[in-house]
């Protein structure tokens, strides 16, 4: 029998229960429906990450104190600081060749008012260089130059979120005045929007240049650092080398013996992002095996049916053996029609799973991404579930010995 | 020409539970090219699987089957299911046509195994559904027809491969007496056309309309006569 027959014929006896093979078809729509809205989801979060690490900048190390790590650095803790300038100065010498930009930040959290309002934020004072370590323009104004960044004017960069909160009506935040510790500081730039980040709003902060900050903020100079080292590396694979000849240094500047522990911290963000992207990759993956879980189920559904079928038809399947149908014809026809119901539950299921991708893209905010091999991959795999599942039954049905299915009564 | 159907020392047991069952014992029996031939026989005689053999949907355990010089007594399921195709058409005591299916596709039906092309097959099981007076209900399903309707769609699936041998089982079980006539007639017309009939039956009247008549008992051929077959568009009675 062509092909072509086979399939007309499986089509009409599926058209003939269509509430069965609307059934049937439902676990299968919902299997792949799962298995693509978790695949897609699973990539879009491993996109969110892999964003939210990207605004930190590549090729980054953080250098803290390491007294700080019991105290939030926001509430000012650096009382236990140990990193020095001088420390700063000896890594900016060049002795660490892949050092390629170096910025010391300090940094609390205190009140800026303006006319309209007050926002509790992220108060920095840096230099020019960390906006370029950080990779992070102003749209309005413009971020610190060399000049700006070591001068001692009370001038400040401010991200998108504080401009929004202290200047609700403004058309633009640049130019106006805003309170820190009582000092007017003057707005210059306003900073291109970065998102959610790893510690929270990276919208949420306040850049002025480092000198003003030690004078009005910290009020006076300090031997210690009370805040950390940004530092750029050349290349992105010399972290560990790059981290190892900084903790060499630091390690000989503080005098520490063999037994010590190092009294600051290096954190390389990537590696942090990385570990990050691999648990997201653990929970899709075990999204994904659960959504499978439910594929395979709605297969096995398509069996079931697939069999009761047979036995229903097994009056038929003895007529058609007894005109001349071949075992192959009988097993072809009950193949063709677990196959038709996978695939066509199967699209069905691709569409399902793309709006279910979309929602929980719009939900979780990040990107939709449905790329078009998961989709062919899924068409693939429900085509796949019809021969798995249906082979069996089919494979009973073609057995059947054409005078007992010819005598069967139903 | 060599004889239509020719077995020699055909043998089938059966295992029912703990006893074997002798369905047939060594059967000899020849049949010629355009003979009416009826098979008779209580139940548990051994002809309906005499008839099962002869109609390739069983095999012998022992001896041999040619059916148009072939030997078909050891082909394998499948190459059995294309000579059933091709040589044998059958008629069943319970019509057994696909319900939900129109007359035309039942009659269909066996073509499409054949590989045929719609277009033919459609031309063809027209041919056959006139044949047996049944143009104006193809699109009919078995359920909006008579008992004599459908087995007439029956006979039409059976002659629309123009197979040679049609194999009729009670094909009057099911009828009442006039449209049993109706039946045998175009079955006797068939003959006429050189096909070859095989009647299995237990009732004396239908294996009256056959040229000879074949008693089985026991699994063994207790009589075998040839008769003048009383002419069924004449009813005998007619009253």
């Amino acid at each position: 029998m062509s092909i072509f027959t086979t399939f007309k014929l499986a089509l009409r006896a599926l058209w003939r229960n269509k509430v069965r093979t609307l059934l049937t078809m439902l676990g299968i729509i919902f299997g792949i429906g799962a298995v693509i809205a978790m695949v897609a989801s699973g990539q879009g979060a491993q996109a969110a990450v892999r964003q939210v690490f990207q605004s930190m900048g590549t090729n980054v190390l953080i250098v803290s104190n390491q007294s700080t790590r019991g105290m939030a650095p926001s509430q000012g803790g650096g009382g236990g600081a140990t990193l020095t300038w001088e420390d700063l100065a000896a890594l900016q010498s060049g002795e660490i060749s892949t050092i390629k930009w170096i910025a010391p930040a300090l940094e609390t959290r205190t009140q800026i008012i303006s006319e309209d309002a007050d926002w509790n934020s992220r108060i920095m004072g840096t230099t020019a260089t960390w906006f370029k370590i950080r990779n992070w323009a102003a749209t309005e104004g413009a971020v610190f130059d060399e000049d700006t960044g070591n001068s001692t004017g009370k001038i400040a960069v401010i991200g998108r979120t504080v401009a929004k909160e202290l200047f609700p009506g403004a058309s633009t935040a640049v130019g106006q005045i805003a309170r820190i510790n009582g000092q007017p500081y003057e707005i210059v730039g306003v900073l291109a929007s970065k998102g959610q980040g790893p510690m929270g709003d990276n919208d949420d902060i306040v850049v002025i240049p480092i000198k003003t900050y030690q004078q009005k903020i910290d009020r006076g100079l300090a031997k210690y650092i009370r805040g950390n080292l940004l530092i750029s590396m050349t290349a992105d694979d010399v972290a560990e080398r790059t981290m190892a000849q900084i903790t060499a240094l630091l390690r000989d500047r503080h005098k520490l013996d063999n037994t010590a522990e190092d009294d600051f911290r290096i954190r390389n963000p990537t590696e942090f992002a990385k570990a990050q992207q691999a648990s997201t990759e653990r929970i899709s993956t075990l999204l994904a095996i659960v959504a499978a879980v439910s594929l395979f189920v709605g297969g096995i559904g398509v069996m079931n049916i697939m069999l009761v079928s047979v036995i229903e038809r097994t009056r038929e399947i003895g007529i058609r053996m007894a005109v001349g149908a071949k075992p192959r014809d009988v097993r072809l026809q009950f193949l063709v029609e677990s196959i038709v119901i996978s695939l066509v539950g199967g699209l069905h299921g691709i569409l399902l799973g793309y709006v279910g991708a979309k929602y929980m893209a719009d939900y979780f905010t990040w990107q939709m991404i449905f790329p078009k091999e998961t989709a062919i991959l899924a068409f693939v795999v429900s085509a796949l579930v019809g021969i798995v599942f249906g082979m069996y039954p089919a494979v009973r049905a073609s057995r059947l010995d054409p005078i007992t299915a010819l005598r069967y009564e139903t | 020409m060599a004889s239509l159907i020719e077995m020699r020392g055909i043998e089938r047991t059966y295992v029912m539970g703990d006893n074997l069952v002798h369905a047939l014992r060594g059967v000899d029996l020849t049949i010629e090219h355009g003979s009416s031939i009826a098979i008779m026989g209580t139940s548990g005689s051994g002809k309906s699987t005499l008839m099962n053999i002869m109609g390739c949907l069983d095999q012998p355990d022992q001896g041999t089957y040619h059916l148009d010089g072939k030997d078909v007594s050891r082909l394998s399921r499948s190459d059995l299911a294309d000579v059933r195709g091709r040589m044998i058409g059958f008629v069943f005591q319970s019509f057994n046509l696909l319900s939900r299916t129109s007359a035309l596709e039942n009659v269909e039906m066996p073509l499409m195994y054949q590989g045929i092309s719609a277009r033919e097959r459609h031309k063809r099981a027209r041919a056959a559904l006139e044949q047996v007076n049944l143009g104006g209900r193809a699109d009919h399903h078995p359920n909006q027809l008579s008992g004599g309707q459908q087995q007439r769609v029956a006979i039409a699936r059976a002659l629309v491969t123009e197979a040679p041998v049609i194999m009729a089982d009670e094909p009057t079980g099911n009828l009442d007496t006039t449209t049993s006539q109706e039946v045998m007639s175009i079955l006797q017309g068939l003959v006429k056309q050189g096909k070859t009939i095989i009647l299995v039956t237990h009732e004396a009247d239908i294996a009256a309309y056959a040229s000879r008549v074949v008693t089985l008992r026991d699994g063994s051929i207790i009589d075998d006569k040839r008769q003048t077959p009383v002419d069924a568009a004449r009813p005998k009675d007619a009253a």
